[in-house]
Formats: structure tokens, sequence, C-alpha cells
């Protein structure tokens, strides 16, 4: 083999062999590897030593900056760019200007949800090398796929391909870079 | 049966999810397998005929729409009914009907969703959808009511040639702002659900172009746990956002009547008042929809009577709080001993427009209220008709609002009587041809039932066996 393959692809037929797996890989020091599965396992993070997500400190951020900029256009607009006096009311009367800065403060938050998700994914993404396994392609219908990448200090091709298998794995395959 | 099963424990009653102990949420114990079939099949299987038909019709009313938003920018608005006293006429009933419509696919994607109510995953696509579409729908009237929507951008803050910038102590210019943000987020919101079936439907596409479209779309999506890590968290922080996004939206709808000092509108029951009618209004198009989906699309066991019973006790709790806000209307009304206030709901019960009033008791507070009976909840044929009176109660609610408060002006001298003409009707049938046609086209080419959730609702996808914690803890629920 000319080329360094990209890593090694475990299929698994339930969550609870997959669960099993993760917690070996974990507990064997992997640290450049990942489980795919067709949805959600919750808590699949702690058999896999996953730190919580920081979408949250992305959504805070945004939210806050986006309530800020909805009052901050409110005032500019009021006091500023076109000062009028309306019902004998000060320039910035500042409560009648809070639905707008609430809902541009859940603008913020809502597009910092979905731009922080995008960035701390990686996503959009043209091509994976995982995507060269036929075979993966059922990881969006029923099956649980657990990858080792080839890069992590503790891959080794043939003793991590046995590690999973010795897990239940039902098919071990090397990924093509 | 596939494999997956074949691993677990059967020792429950095959119906009772062995841990909740309570009725599974997807009959017929399908596989993971079973759901992707079962979703994928309106996609990929040839449309029946009846869908063309329905397409055929949808545009038909699409084409009425259009035809009457050309006529009304020819001519003006004095093509519609509205006069003097009644200068509101059906633009700002059916802007405030349709936004409502909205507002219980937010309900069961965000709200129910924060109180973990799992079976909301079989519908929660679909309802999803129908929101997006009533905005839309809803955007039309306030573009077009002053019958020159090139001027539309004089309610966006940019700066334009006159140097003028927005009132924005204005209820007009926040409901501007809420139902655009609604709008956007719900639509943030269902395309992020959307990310993995897409995922799912490029997976199985069996045509290049199909996996090219379904590809684009999915963003490269691979299931891969770091990345559900941080789409389940802006999940969760979207659900928590768009809960007092879509509670705001239609307090500031009802803000645009309740912030004028016209007896019947001035009111400050109106918020909690509107959002529940919206609700309400809206839970009734789901099962309209629901019901019909359902059975052309073969999925009476993802889409089942648990389902219906529950969404059939939704309408019933938020049918009786708005007939309970009818109530306190009126009492109010008395109790506060102001003759104009007091006039205008007599006026409604009583005169000209009774007739709207009686209806909209009727339709919204009377007929939902067989959902005390389980049978009725689980009756297909009931919910339909409930749900169509239903749909037709609120639609008159708004009507007595806006009408009833208005015809009547303090002047007796300038009291009329108001009555839609044919383009009333057609600009209102018209957007039931842009709801249907996107509707329609939606079940067609996106996975109509949020694959990944079903699944992970299904009682095969519980890890049980060797992790306590989750378990035990907290529950190892969530959606």
């Amino acid at each position: 083999m000319s080329k360094q393959p990209w890593g090694i692809l475990a299929e698994f037929h339930t969550p609870e062999q997959l669960w099993k797996a993760c917690e070996r890989v974990r507990d064997a020091g992997f640290t450049h590897w990942d489980a795919h599965t067709p949805f959600p396992i919750h808590g699949l993070e702690r058999a896999m030593g996953l730190k919580r997500s920081w979408v949250s400190m992305v959504v805070l951020v945004l939210g806050l900056g986006g309530a800020a900029a909805g009052m901050g256009l409110q005032w500019w607009a009021s006091t500023q760019a076109y000062p009028l006096v309306v019902s004998g009311k000060p320039l910035f009367s500042w409560p009648a200007f809070v639905p707008i800065m609430f809902e541009c403060g859940v603008m913020g938050g809502a597009a910092g949800a979905f731009l922080g998700f995008l960035g701390l994914s990686k996503l959009p993404q043209h091509h994976h090398p995982l995507f060269n396994s036929k075979r993966f392609e059922r990881f969006s219908d029923d099956r649980f796929f657990l990858s080792i990448e080839s890069t992590d200090p503790e891959f080794d091709p043939e003793g991590t391909a046995w590690l999973l298998r010795s897990q239940g794995a039902d098919h071990v395959e090397v990924v093509e870079a | 049966m596939a494999e997956a099963q074949s691993t677990l424990e059967v020792s429950e009653p095959v119906d009772l999810d062995p841990i909740e102990r309570r009725p599974d949420l997807i009959e017929g114990n399908p596989s993971f397998h079973d759901i992707t079939e079962a979703v994928a099949r309106p996609l990929e299987w040839k449309a029946p005929l009846g869908w063309y038909l329905f397409l055929a019709f949808s545009l038909s009313l699409l084409g009425l729409l259009g035809v009457s938003l050309a006529w009304l920018i020819w001519e003006g608005t004095g093509i519609w009914g509205n006069n003097v006293p009644v200068a509101w006429g059906w633009p700002i009933v059916n802007f405030v009907f349709w936004v409502g419509i909205g507002h219980a696919g937010t309900l069961i994607s965000a709200v129910l969703f924060l109180f973990r109510q799992r079976w909301r995953t079989s519908i929660n696509r679909t309802a999803e959808a129908m929101t997006l579409f009533a905005v839309a729908c809803a955007l039309i009237f306030p573009a077009i009511h002053t019958g020159r929507p090139w001027l539309d951008y004089w309610m966006f803050p940019v700066p334009n040639q006159m140097s003028l910038w927005p009132q924005f102590r204005s209820p007009l210019m926040w409901d501007i702002f809420a139902v655009n943000i609604y709008g956007t987020v719900s639509l943030i919101f269902w395309y992020l659900g959307l990310i993995p079936d897409l995922a799912t439907m490029r997976d199985r596409s069996t045509t290049v172009l199909k996996q090219r479209i379904y590809g684009l779309f999915s963003l490269g999506w691979r299931g891969s746990h770091r990345q559900w890590l941080h789409y389940e968290r802006a999940y969760l922080l979207l659900a928590g956002l768009a809960t007092p996004l879509v509670l705001s939206v239609h307090s500031v709808v009802s803000f645009d009547f309740a912030t004028s000092q016209l007896p019947g509108w001035h009111t400050t029951i109106f918020p909690p008042y509107f959002v529940a009618g919206a609700i309400f209004s809206g839970l009734a198009m789901v099962i309209t929809l629901m019901v019909i989906c359902r059975v052309v699309f073969k999925m009476e066991h993802i889409v089942n009577m648990l389902h219906f019973d529950r969404m059939a006790k939704l309408i019933l709790a938020t049918g009786t709080i708005v007939g309970y806000a009818y109530a306190t209307e009126f009492f109010v009304a008395w109790y506060s001993g102001n003759i104009y206030e007091f006039f205008a709901f007599k006026n409604r019960a009583l005169g000209p427009f009774a007739w709207a009033y009686w209806t909209m008791i009727t339709c919204n507070v009377v007929i939902p209220q067989v959902f005390w009976f389980k049978k009725a909840r689980r009756s297909i044929a009931v919910l339909f008709v409930v749900s169509i009176f239903v749909n037709i109660g609120m639609w008159f609610e708004r009507f007595v609002i806006v009408v009833t408060s208005l015809h009547r002006d303090f002047m007796p001298s300038s009291w009329d009587y108001f009555t839609p003409t044919f383009w009333d009707i057609a600009t209102f049938l018209g957007s039931f041809g842009l709801f249907f046609t996107l509707f329609t086209l939606f079940v067609r080419f996106v996975p109509m039932v949020a694959i990944a959730e079903v699944k992970g609702v299904l009682p095969q996808a519980h890890v049980h066996h060797h992790n306590p914690i989750v378990h035990g803890s907290q529950g190892g629920r969530g959606q």
C-alpha cells in the first residue's frame, strides 16, 4: 500500500454494541475517532469522553449582540437620524423599543445556534473519506458505525481492527483516504 | 422483523415501552429500517394520481391569488369591501388568521420539545412546514393591504431618498419585526431538523440528480456524534428561543389592536387570548392536514390515534381558554362601567353581526367540547369535522374582532355595514392556493416525518443495559 489509509470503520447492529465499543475505544486512549449513528444516542458523549458543546456560548454572544443591535438601531433612528417628537414622549422612549429589541435578540440567538452548529461541526463539507465506503451509507438508515483515523497515535492497522472486531463489530473495513 | 430487535430482551408485552411502561409511540414495533422506508416512500415512489389532481387544484387557486393581486395593484383597494368605519377589512382578518395557524407548528416543535413530549416527533416536521407556509400566506396581506406594495420598503429601517425612518413606537413596526423574525427562525429550526433526514435521502438516492440536490442541502452530514452533540445543543437552544418568540409574536399581533383606543380592541386580555386562539386554530389545521396525509402516504402507524388523542386534548384546552377569554371580555366590558365598551360587546352579540359572533361561539367553544369524550378524540371522522369547524370559527373570531369593533363608530351617523366583495373572497381563497401548493410540493420532495427523531423514540433506540446513570438520574429522555 503506497498511500496511508484514512482509517478504519467498524459496523455495529445495535446502539448497545456501539456504546460498549465506544467505552472500550475511549479507555484504550484513542483521540481521533468518532461514532456515526442514524439518530442521536443520548449520553454517548460520556461513553466517548467528549466535553459539552460550546454552541451555547455562540448563542449567548450573538443573542445579546442582536438585542443590542436592535436597541441601537432604534436609538439611532429615533434620536440621531430622525429626531421627531411623538405624543410628547422623549426621543429615546426606550420602553416602547423593548419588543423590537427582544425580537432582534431572538434573531441573533437563532442565527448563533445555526451558525455555531455549522462552525463547530465543520459543515458544510464537500467530501469526506468516509463516503468512499459503500457500507457507510447505512449510517443514515439503521447501522451504527465507529471510525478511527489513521492519524491517531494509538492507531495500528491490525491491532485496531482486532480491537473493534472483539467488540462485536459485524464488519470492519479499511477506509481509503 | 429486522435484526435490531432480536438482540433486545423482550420480556414486556409488545406494545409497552420496556422502560416507560407506556404504549409505544409508533405502532407495529417497526425496525429502524422500516421507519426509513415508510417515510422515504412518498419521495421515491411514483406520485399517486390524487397528488397531481390536488396540485392542479392548488395551482388554480394560486392563479386566482395572482389575478386578485394583479387586479388590486391595477385598480386599488376600492375592489374590496372596506369602507369608512370598517377601514380594516378582510386583509387584516386573513393576516391574523394565517399567522395564528402558524403558531401550532412552533408549539409542537419547540414548546412540546422543551416539555419532553416525545409524541411530537411523528408530527413536528409537518407542523413546522405548515408554520412556514402559513407565515408566507400571512405576509402577503400586510404587504398588499395598502394596495401599493411598491412602497413596502417604507416599513423597513433602510436608508432612503426621503431621509425618513420608521416610527418604532408603533405596534405595527413591532409586528414587522416579530413576524419576519418569526418566519426566519421557523425556517432555521425546520431546516436544522431536516439536515439528518436529507442525508438519509441522499444516501438512498437512485439518481445522480437526487443525490446532488439532497447532498447539497444535507451539507455533508455524516451522523457523527461529535456533530450530534453540537446539533442537539443547537436544537435545544433554538427550541428555547422559539418558545418565547412564538408567545411574543401573537402578543405583538394583538398589540396592533390592544394599543388602539377603540372599544372592543383596547383590552389587556388580548395577548394571552390571541396566543391561545392562535395555537387552537393551528392545531386544528395540523389535524386537518394529518388526517389526510397519513392515509394518502400510508403512515397510519407513525401518526396514530395516540397522536390525535393528544392533539385533541390540546384543542380542548386551548379552546376552553379562548371561551373563557370571550366570557372575561364581556364581564370586564360590563364591570368597567364604560358605556362605550359595553355597547361594543352588546353590539357584537346582538347587533347586525350577531350571526358572525354566534358562529364563532359555536365553532370555537361549543363544538370542541366533544373532545371530553375519548371516543371522539379517537374517531378520525369526528376529528376531521371538528378541526374544520375550528378553522372556520377562528377565522370568524378575527372577523368579529376587526369588523364588529369598527362598524359602529362613536358617531351613529357614520355607522355602516360591511359586505365582502368577490375580490375579498378571491384573495382569501387564493391564499389557500399558495398554502396548499407549498404543502403539496413539501410532501412529495421533503421527508414529511422527522426520520431521525422517530427512530430515537423507538424502544430499541434506548441503551438500557450498561449505563444506569443515563436512565437512572436523568431518565435518558429528550428527543
